[in-house]
């Protein structure tokens, strides 16, 4: 850094701690270090400092301060996220809200809750459910999780095939724009006039604009659920049993899927009783009244027997629903004992390619010679397929990396996306520009200097610059027509 | 009408449009010609761009052309034990799902199921430059670039020509029943309010004239079993009121004087306006009848955290806005939105807010 830079950092970093309460501002090179990542910790990078203010007035003061000294702001939540979008900037300041983490109010009458984007998803449930409500996007780290980080990421969860995503979840945001100015968008009530800012913030990555206040919509909880566990000797089976659930009519509140190495992790890792032998099991929740719950278990049960279930178990209580259900959610951990490390993958696709896709997904791995282990929201088409690999040996996070582009090229020529619910961040710049042609990247380029013309919220992120695509070769051309030939590629 | 593909000469058209600077007024059937501010310029019909592309039921997604008709949409989904689960309004018969979407209208099942906005998964455009682009897709789980897709829902077309649209539709209910209650206004927003706090099948309500309607929908079981809980009468065939009140056929809806519809927090006392109400969406949308004066309607109903829409003008003055006015800084960030996707300002301008 020039020694220009470094006085006009240093003035910076006077202003902010003058704005801030005195644990408000970490500056101190060592301090920093727990904020180099996120939950994608290949990419790291250190922050000139980390702003950690109590109050949206203090995150006002931070914008405003960075916007006249026109040094880029990142937002963090909790730091959960799978794509790199906390990641910080080396020449800007990182913005966590994580203490702005109080419930301000909840309204059991209309059923809504304003919180402070620092609290916990699952916190806002727990608060919530001596009203009989709940909040119903459930990452799977929503026990970590901030809802402002759900809002920026427009989180899903295993059960948004019933309940829906973030966006389908929110009815308003208090917004600060990058140069501090507030914003309301959505409302207490429904259909705010104007356009759906609330829709187009919604999972825009940090881009657009700084979360300070949420109002989530809640839902009346569930009196029962129940779980069905259904055993297959062949993916394709079992991916046809979740094509033939939905067709059946049936929405239920989650419809998950394991393949062999998924199962067989989860098996050693949480003796869950997993049948060892099959190729893929299903996982399938029902939710509702009771006897809403036993007539719709009784229709799946129908379906997955009809496709040839090796073995079916249907949950009777809550504490066998939580012994099914605890494999799935040791997945992650548990295939990460099978390798130092590994890469989850986030495409979407449509059910019906999903035999298919997955059986090219078999193939890759072998032409890569990595191990990949699945386990997925079968039900919305969501893929989450986890490379197995081991970033000291020369070489494989590269190949890992590769590989990944491959799945969600795949995903995206299937009719899918790179991304169904952990965003774009730095990891899936390239991918993006498989799916997207230039026109568009230019018109999300120019939605984001609408809200932020100076470019200082979270840039580089989420969308790929139309260069960065002609360099990787990986433009999305329509019609034959190569966009942009004055470009250079390399 | 046969299906046909107009999109490269929609496209010729917007081109030259944007060249020339000459407005267009985007048009399907005309059915909600109504709704909205009045928008000067050359019509552009996009009726004849339609046919349903794909649909496949076991992937809970059906993509159209624009000007496809909503009842062609809901008769094949139908077959299929499918619907459009925001139930959407039609105003007049050749409907299309064009139109539909470009107005964000939902219907009865809108506060049990979602807005017209949450069955939006993607969208084909031609936007103010003539250039024809692609936002979000096909599949259920998608938070690749920003949502422009939602955003058009609502947008009254002033973003882009709608050419394309793919929905989430849902199972058809295996069951649906409809109870009555009388009840005066405040006792229907109380027990509405109980009733929407627990895990009941509620798919629809509304209140009128005393009479309160309640639809219940989904597994047999839960259906028969709420029923025998909540009491009322059931109400059958014929006697349901819920496509006349979707379609403004109800009586309440035939009267002279400006019609409102209040957006206000569910359980909120009804405002202290004079005029005749309808309530639908467990007290979240309320049909306010009446002559008094527009600043009054918009404040009481800010005031509640809401706000309110002329929607049916009835000799309201030409002067007050249809949807309520935009505080300055969302009004600037509209503008500049409007400039990104339609920089000559060609796109049923005004048709929204008159700014833009």
């Amino acid at each position: 850094m020039s020694a220009v830079a470094t006085n006009r950092s240093a003035a910076l970093l006077r202003q902010l701690a003058a704005v801030l309460p005195a644990d408000g501002l970490i500056a101190a090179s060592e301090a920093l270090a727990p904020y180099e990542c996120d939950g994608l910790s290949a990419y790291r990078a250190r922050p000139l400092a980390v702003a950690l203010p109590h109050s949206a007035g203090q995150v006002a003061a931070v914008l405003r301060l960075c916007h006249a000294a026109g040094v880029p702001v990142v937002a963090r939540g909790a730091g959960t996220g799978l794509s790199g979008g906390a990641l910080p900037r080396t020449d800007g300041v990182l913005l966590s809200l994580a203490r702005l983490n109080s419930i301000l109010g909840i309204d059991p009458a209309n059923r809504s809750a304003r919180v402070q984007p620092g609290v916990r998803n699952l916190a806002i449930s727990q608060a919530v459910a001596p009203h009989g409500l709940f909040y119903a996007p459930d990452p799977s780290s929503q026990i970590a999780c901030s809802i402002g980080g759900n809002v920026a990421e427009n989180a899903g969860g295993v059960h948004c095939l019933k309940y829906g995503l973030t966006t389908h979840n929110l009815l308003k945001l208090q917004l600060l724009l990058a140069d501090g100015t507030p914003l309301s968008v959505g409302a207490d009530a429904l259909d705010a006039p104007g356009y759906d800012l609330l829709a187009l913030t919604t999972g825009s990555e940090g881009l657009l604009a700084v979360v300070t206040e949420v109002v989530v919509k809640l839902l009346p909880l569930p009196p029962r659920a129940r779980v069905l566990l259904a055993a297959f000797d062949s993916i394709e089976a079992a991916a046809t049993a979740v094509a033939d659930v939905i067709a059946a009519g049936i929405v239920p509140a989650g419809l998950e899927m394991m393949d062999r190495l998924a199962i067989e992790a989860a098996e050693a890792f949480a003796r869950c009783g997993y049948p060892p032998d099959a190729a893929a099991i299903l996982l399938c929740e029902c939710d509702g009244t009771g006897a809403e719950v036993d007539e719709d278990i009784e229709r799946v049960s129908a379906v997955m027997r009809a496709r040839g279930a090796t073995q079916l178990r249907v949950s009777r209580d809550e504490r066998e629903r939580a012994a099914f259900w605890a494999g799935r959610k040791a997945a992650f951990p548990a295939v990460g004992r099978l390798a130092p490390d590994y890469y989850c993958i986030d495409g979407s696709i449509p059910r019906r390619v999903l035999a298919a896709v997955l059986r090219r997904i078999g193939e890759l791995s072998d032409e890569y010679g990595l191990r990949v282990a699945n386990v997925f929201h079968a039900g919305d088409g969501n893929l989450h397929p986890l490379i197995l690999y081991d970033a000291n040996q020369p070489g494989q996070l590269e190949r890992t990396e590769a590989l990944g582009v491959e799945i969600l090229k795949l995903c995206v020529d299937a009719g899918g996306s790179v991304t169904g619910e952990h965003g774009v961040g730095v990891e899936k710049l390239t991918a993006m520009c498989h799916q997207f042609a230039a026109p568009e990247l230019e018109t999300f380029h120019a939605i984001k200097r609408a809200f932020d013309p100076a470019g200082l919220l979270n840039p580089g992120k989420a969308v790929p610059t139309l260069a960065r695509c002609a360099e990787f070769g990986a433009l999305h051309v329509h019609g034959g027509r190569l966009p942009h030939p004055e470009l250079p590629r390399f | 009408m046969a299906d046909a593909d107009l999109s490269q000469a929609l496209r010729t058209r917007l081109l030259h449009a944007a060249a020339a600077r000459r407005p267009l007024v985007i048009r399907g059937s005309g059915s909600k010609d109504f709704l909205g501010q009045p928008s000067a310029g050359e019509p552009l019909e996009v009726g004849g761009h339609r046919g349903v592309m794909r649909y496949a039921p076991e992937e809970l997604v059906l993509t159209a052309r624009a000007g496809t008709p909503l009842t062609e949409i809901e008769a094949l989904l139908a077959q299929h034990g499918q619907m459009l689960a925001f139930e959407p309004p039609h105003f007049g018969a050749a409907a299309t799902l064009g139109g539909t979407v470009a107005c964000g209208l939902s219907g009865p099942r809108r506060a049990a199921a979602g807005a017209c906005r949450d069955f939006v998964l993607g969208v084909q455009i031609i936007d103010g430059r003539g250039r024809v682009l692609r936002f979000g897709g096909e599949v259920i789980k998608n938070v690749a670039g920003y949502d422009l897709s939602r955003l058009m829902a609502g947008a009254f077309g002033t973003l882009g020509v709608l050419l394309q649209i793919s929905l989430k539709v849902l199972p058809a209910p295996r069951c649906e029943r409809t109870l009555a209650f009388e009840s005066d206004l405040a006792g229907a927003l109380a027990r509405l309010a109980e009733w929407a706090r627990r895990p009941l099948p509620l798919s629809a309500s509304a209140w009128v004239n005393g009479r309160l309607w309640l639809r219940l929908s989904g597994a047999q079981a839960a259906v028969a079993a709420a029923a025998r809980e909540l009491g009322g009468e059931t109400v059958d065939g014929e006697q349901e009121p819920w496509s006349a009140l979707r379609e403004h056929r109800h009586p309440f809806f035939a009267r002279s004087r400006p019609l409102w519809r209040l957006s206000l927090p569910p359980a909120l006392p009804s405002p202290k306006l004079a005029g005749g109400w309808l309530l639908e969406w467990h007290g979240a949308q309320r049909w306010l009848d009446s002559d008094e004066p527009a600043p009054a309607v918009r404040a009481a109903a800010a005031a509640a955290g809401g706000h309110a829409t002329l929607f049916r003008r009835n000799g309201a003055a030409a002067a007050i806005p249809v949807f309520a006015p935009l505080p300055p800084p969302l009004l600037a960030l509209h503008r500049r939105l409007k400039t990104v996707l339609d920089p000559c300002g060609i796109l049923n301008p005004g048709r929204l807010y008159a700014e833009f």
